[in-house]
């Protein structure tokens, strides 16, 4: 590994102490795009937005709903993806990426179902149905809690990140279930209206409104993850000299 | 090969033994796993007897009957339609030709006595504008056909 010193190396910033900084200069750019993109995304969502021709005004609820439900399950595999370079290649700030994450992607699950019932009970005349596609769904909220449990009650920071990334390796094969539920059996839930392998059946100013939303709340998911990692991180590192110095500069500016 | 590598592979084959386990476990519960069954799998034999279970499909066009408290309507999957009554509040997106899943048991007269009924809502999101011209343009299609 000569030439590393040379060129941009990523495995630098593997490394606490040197992600640590780049967080925080990141963490608030992406927290002034997500304002915008929600901003403009909530106008489409209401004041753009025709009203739909067979649900009337309830259908709105998919600007917060569909946007929620892709982040809770995009978060769950990226947690696993860091799980498992963590496992594979022994970086201590993968398993708290994961860590900084899950909190977000519970919040998302959360709203998923949660704005799903309000849906419901106008829509279809139930609250929750126990179909293919909500029940993966809790599954994953109950997935998220488990894991953070999990990490919350192991003391020693070595088992605790093993312990962890297990649990999310063998909890994302539920996301795949939850996205093909609608697919592979009968639901109450409909199929997709958005995907990768047909035109969208949705009118473009709806659609355009719900993909602001999913960028909002992807740069806030990023946002938010930086900020939880940088405290992770002096948490994790609060014997090393740097770690100090930072906390006596933090002290200062208070 | 690097001891990451080594781990990385382990990591890799667990996961996919866990996905192989995980697809045999719901292909074996697939019967219990669909939330309604279609007219057909019931005229079939396939529904449940003697037991609570749901019928999925369209509400057949020209079959509601409100007789007082009770509703009478059919559901259909096109090729089988079976006759339901049912006595209680419908959801405000239950209309004829629409998706709706009935919860109750069949009698042996053939009519199933629903419990509950649920509106099935599809992925179509559309401005009244659109659904008036989509409309249109299907009229226009069967005023052509005959």
């Amino acid at each position: 590994m000569s030439t590393s010193e040379s060129r941009f190396n990523l495995y630098h910033y593997a490394a606490p102490q040197a992600f640590y900084p780049v967080a925080g200069k990141l963490a608030p750019a992406f927290a002034v795009i997500a304002l915008l993109l929600t901003a403009i995304g909530l106008w489409i969502s209401f004041f753009k937005a025709p009203t739909d021709a067979v649900q009337g005004e309830v259908y709105r609820i998919i600007f917060i709903h569909v946007p929620a439900a892709w982040m809770s399950m995009f978060v769950f595999l990226v947690m696993a993806f860091w799980s498992a370079i963590g496992l594979a290649m022994n970086t201590r700030l993968s398993a708290l990426m994961a860590q900084a994450l899950a909190p977000t992607g519970a919040m998302f699950c959360f709203v998923a179902l949660w704005t799903g019932a309000l849906w419901g009970r106008p829509t279809w005349g139930a609250y929750w149905v126990w179909d293919a596609r909500l029940t993966s769904q809790l599954l994953l909220l109950f997935l998220y809690l488990g894991y953070m449990a999990l990490v919350a009650a192991i003391d020693d920071p070595r088992r605790r990140d093993k312990a962890g990334a297990i649990l999310c390796l063998v909890g994302a094969v539920n996301v795949p279930i939850i996205y093909f539920s609608v697919k592979w059996w009968n639901t109450l839930h409909q199929g997709a209206s958005v995907s990768l392998t047909k035109a969208p059946s949705m009118a473009t100013i709806m659609l355009s409104g719900m993909l602001v939303m999913a960028l909002a709340a992807w740069a806030y998911t990023i946002a938010v993850a930086l900020y939880r990692v940088r405290v992770l991180i002096l948490e994790r590192e609060r014997h090393a000299d740097w770690v100090r110095g930072e906390l006596a500069r933090l002290g200062e500016a208070n | 090969m690097k001891s990451r590598h080594k781990r990385m592979t382990l990591i890799l084959g667990g996961l996919l033994l866990l996905v192989g386990a995980t697809a045999l476990v719901l292909s074996a519960f697939r019967e219990n796993l669909v939330f309604f069954h279609t007219p057909s799998e019931v005229a079939e034999g396939k529904a449940p007897t003697g037991r609570t279970f749901r019928i999925g499909g369209m509400v057949e066009a020209g079959s509601i009957k409100r007789e007082g408290v009770e509703v009478r309507f059919a559901v259909t999957d096109t090729a089988r339609s079976i006759p339901v009554v049912y006595s209680g509040p419908l959801p405000d997106l239950f209309k004829e030709g629409k998706g709706a899943v009935v919860q109750g048991k069949l009698g042996t007269d053939g009519v199933f006595t629903a419990s509950e009924v649920l509106a099935k809502h599809d992925e179509n999101y559309m401005p009244p504008e659109a659904q008036h011209a989509i409309d249109q343009a299907q009229q226009t299609a069967k005023t052509l056909q005959q």
